[in-house]
């Protein structure tokens, strides 16, 4: 690539971000920060930040959140290496179930929780039900995938002879792994745990269908604030306590990767058969595939089936197809919802993959001006903030920015995919980094030496990796989109209906038949989710040169 | 050969346009005059009506939906200088004063016949419509009561009865809308509303976050709950077939309107619009549509709904200047007394 495609790269990601992030987000903190006339007005800075309540709920939102990110950490770690580093009969199996939880509607999984911590239900004697506990356990299951994954993505290319030779000389199993593998995996677990932080601190819907343990947390108050006062500049006070943790936390995983990016050894992905001296990550593994995810999603399936006389049939799945739910005789079925979902998601996918490759590319070319440098650290940490700012500050923001600017494009539903793709963003760009930093330069630079254009050194060097990463991307932007619900409520047109949004709808009335249609569509949905990533982990190029 | 199946679905589904292009109107919308309609989430209307309606009037119709009721009213509210709309549908008697105050929209002109007993009273030029109502009420296991035992709780001040410890889930009111208006009665019916809460909380009454949480994971007639009484609507009965039914001193009024913004495009085709909402044939498919009863009285309601769906005579009523002038101390006090009580 040439001086002028990156400065057009850059102009692009820049362009994008400001009109579909920075500005709604933006017109939004401007009313909060203004009086009526429109002077800037800073007082309620003071009122609320002197308030104790407000620090419980930012104390409590802490505490939840890491609660989350380090019981996630502590299943996924071992998941990744069992998933995607070890070769066994049933592996692919094992490792789409936990890839379902993450596109769940949050409000599906808050009934599929209940009904197993429920005082009813078979683990209703551990009085968990709507405790922050309740709360830990669900945003476990949702981010185990999550860690492992990406973690998993960079184990599984590691070369394994480092390892080798460090146990031929002497090392333990447990010293090898300390000294040389969890060094060379901390870019990756890094950012995945900043993310699934960020993912934590900003849980809406899955606090508030667990019960709202508890003050709340910093996100339920923007809600608070914004739905139900209209309190503009108390929720612009807390949208920027909002964005205190996510800087803090994409400063303190920066860092973390930071002093231990380099070069790695990267290999075709390469899998050991099990053995048994991996008992321990393997029970972990189990553990949490079992107990975390399987039993709540069991439940789900379960209650799904039930056909309300105490047996058990299709009843709730064939309904799907044929009927629009009582009281929806105008509106469409489930099986149209899907359709909608899935163009959606297509579209949103293509948007994100453009945008977040150029991302992840600019991010991670190695730069030797100073000021290159701070730009780039400055752009990494901006693209973080979709995860960090409230949706509903992103939805009224494409109101009252956008949308009030041309309405007619607001109704046309093009602002669906592309709040989708803001909202996968993050998360794919993080996806993409780990495998392109690992790229050594010295191959570029070899490549350079000998005569390659700048062109033909990224198609031959750095286009491989990226072709093996952009199928995990696609896979994990396509589901995140299946599965978005906030952004896509208050954007997507009426008679256009997501399948998440559809099943909140019938969620919210009453009657055996819409409860339990919108069981078998939440089971659709994960099962269509599911097998979206792993088409996604499959599409890459059959041979990668090897690097060594 | 693995590889060539997901790359062929790739290409595919890329190559056949599926995308949401597919949504852009019809090219015979352009002719037309369109009229745009914020509603609530819940509107619902058989696609052969509008149809209709677009026929008979000459406008095309879209409508968008932010949200719930509040969320309709803060959005028209941020838009006021600039509205994106003609009208409005589902502003209810919690939020009316609020929007009256906002001075944004236009007298709607429309006959309102038998809807008249339901306008908001300092609404005397017509700028609301009602278009359809309901009641919020607590709701009952009948089953659970019968086998038990217990006679049912009848009115607000039974639910601190000790015989019903720990039987009611009710909704937050900071975040839904049955809450709000279970909330607004609360402060209607008792003298000392936050004593009540008070009591209400000591007695073991849940609050859950939303309806569904409430009615599809607490309630024991619907879920695998642990609450036989459960705050819901007058109508949702009707969709129980007699396993639910409303206690009727506990229901409260909740009326939803439709109205013409002043500054919109087109304020004659929200004004037909209303006409429409208004019309037997919309009215008639209000229950079955929206869970909510027709404000046209020469309207039949469906049979469950004339069986279960029963409507408290004289419901606790709410003045809705009242709720406007003090809805968010009153919400800002109730989550210092729940608050409290629950740390």
């Amino acid at each position: 690539m040439t001086r002028l495609g990156w400065g057009a790269a850059v102009a692009l990601i820049l362009t994008f971000l400001t009109i579909f992030f920075a500005w709604p987000v933006g017109a939004m903190l401007l009313r909060g920060i203004t009086d009526d006339a429109g002077a800037l007005d800073l007082s309620r800075f003071g009122e609320v930040l002197t308030t104790g309540r407000t620090w419980d709920i930012a104390g409590h939102t802490l505490v939840m959140a890491l609660g989350g990110t380090i019981g996630s950490a502590l299943f996924g770690i071992p998941a990744a290496y069992i998933l995607y580093r070890t070769d066994f009969p049933g592996r692919t199996i094992l490792r789409s179930i936990t890839l379902v939880p993450f596109v769940l509607p949050t409000v599906v999984v808050g009934v599929a929780f209940r009904a197993l911590l429920g005082p009813n239900g078979p683990l209703g004697f551990l009085g968990l039900d709507q405790t922050t506990w309740a709360v830990i356990a669900a945003m476990v299951f949702f981010n185990i995938s999550l860690i492992a994954r990406q973690v998993g993505g960079l184990w599984q290319m590691l070369d394994p002879r480092t390892v080798e030779a460090a146990r031929s000389l002497g090392a333990s199993r447990a010293r090898a792994f300390c000294t040389i593998t969890l060094p060379a995996l901390t870019p990756a677990i890094g950012a995945s745990a900043g993310l699934v932080f960020l993912y934590c601190s900003t849980a809406y819907s899955l606090v508030r269908t667990l019960g709202t343990p508890g003050v709340g947390t910093l996100e339920t108050e923007v809600f608070r604030q914004t739905q139900t006062f209209l309190d503009l500049r108390t929720a612009a006070v807390f949208s920027a306590l909002q964005v205190v943790f996510v800087l803090a936390s994409v400063w303190l995983t920066q860092r973390l990767a930071h002093h231990t990016t380099t070069a790695l050894r990267l290999q075709q992905p390469h899998r050991q058969n099990i053995t048994r001296a991996d008992w321990l990550p393997l029970s972990v593994t189990m553990f949490a595939v079992v107990v975390i995810i399987l039993w709540p999603m069991f439940s789900l399936v379960e209650r799904s089936l039930a056909d309300g006389d105490g047996g058990y049939g299709l009843h709730n799945y064939r309904l799907l197809v044929t009927s629009p739910g009582t009281g929806f005789a105008g509106g469409a079925t489930a099986a149209q919802a899907l359709e909608h979902s899935l163009k959606i998601a297509l579209d949103a996918t293509m948007i994100c993959l453009v945008v977040s490759i150029l991302i992840a590319l600019v991010l991670t070319r190695r730069v030797k001006s100073r000021l290159l440098s701070r730009a780039q650290q400055w752009l990494d940490v901006f693209i973080m903030l979709p995860m960090g700012v409230s949706s509903v500050t992103i939805g009224f923001g494409f109101l009252v920015s956008i949308h009030a600017w041309d309405p007619g494009l607001g109704q046309s539903g093009v602002f669906v995919p592309l709040a989708q793709a803001v909202v996968a963003l993050p998360l794919v760009v993080r996806s993409l980094i780990p495998i392109l930093t690992a790229v050594d330069p010295r191959q570029r630079h070899a490549a350079a030496v000998l005569g390659a254009s700048p062109a033909r050194v990224f198609r031959t060097i750095d286009g491989p990796y990226l072709l093996r990463a952009v199928g995990l991307a696609a896979g994990l932007s396509f589901s995140v989109s299946l599965g978005e619900f906030g952004a896509t409520s208050f954007l997507a047109s009426p008679d256009y209906q997501t399948l998440p949004v559809y099943i909140v709808r019938l969620l919210s009335r009453p009657g055996a038949d819409n409860f339990g249609m919108a069981l078998a569509a939440a089971v659709v949905l994960g099962v269509v989710a599911a097998i979206a990533l792993l088409l996604g982990e499959r599409i890459r190029p059959r041979t990668i040169r090897s690097t060594s | 050969m693995k590889k060539v199946l997901p790359l062929t679905v790739a290409a595919v589904l890329g190559l056949a346009g599926c995308s949401v292009a597919d949504q852009a109107p019809d090219a015979d919308d352009d002719a037309q005059a369109s009229v745009t309609i914020m509603t609530h989430d819940s509107f619902n209307v058989p696609e052969e009506l509008v149809t209709a309606f677009e026929e008979d009037s000459g406008y095309s119709v879209t409508t968008t939906s932010p949200g719930d009721a509040g969320a309709v009213l803060n959005q028209l509210i941020l838009q006021q200088d600039n509205p994106t709309v003609d009208g409005v549908y589902g502003i209810d008697n919690y939020s009316a004063e609020t929007l009256l105050a906002e001075d944004m929209l236009t007298t709607h002109d429309v006959q309102l016949g038998s809807a008249e007993e339901f306008t908001v009273a300092s609404d005397t030029d017509g700028h609301l419509a009602p278009i359809d109502h309901g009641q919020v009420c607590v709701n009952m296991d009948n089953e659970w009561f019968d086998d038990q035992g217990l006679t049912p709780p009848e009115t607000l001040d039974d639910l601190t009865d000790p015989d019903y410890e720990g039987l009611f889930v009710t909704t937050d009111p900071t975040a839904s809308s049955p809450g709000l208006a279970f909330l607004v009665a609360t402060i209607a019916d008792q003298d000392d509303w936050q004593r009540y809460w008070q009591d209400l909380l000591d007695n073991g009454t849940k609050v859950a976050g939303g309806w569904s949480d409430a009615y599809y994971s607490d309630f024991t007639a619907a879920g695998d709950g642990e609450y036989p009484l459960v705050l819901s609507y007058s109508s949702s009965p009707s969709a129980e077939e007699g396993r639910t039914s409303s206690i009727l001193g506990t229901c409260t009024q909740q009326v939803e309107y439709a109205g013409v913004l002043a500054d919109g495009a087109n304020p004659d085709g929200a004004r037909a619009f209303i006409e429409f909402l208004l019309s037997t044939e919309f009215q008639e498919t209000l229950p079955e549509e929206m869970y909510m009863y027709p404000v046209d009285d020469s309207v039949e309601l469906p049979e469950e709904w004339a069986t279960y769906a029963e409507l408290a005579e004289d419901p606790i009523t709410v003045d809705e200047a009242e709720v406007a002038d003090n809805r968010d101390q009153w919400l800002t006090d109730w989550t210092e007394v729940y608050e409290n009580h629950s740390s």
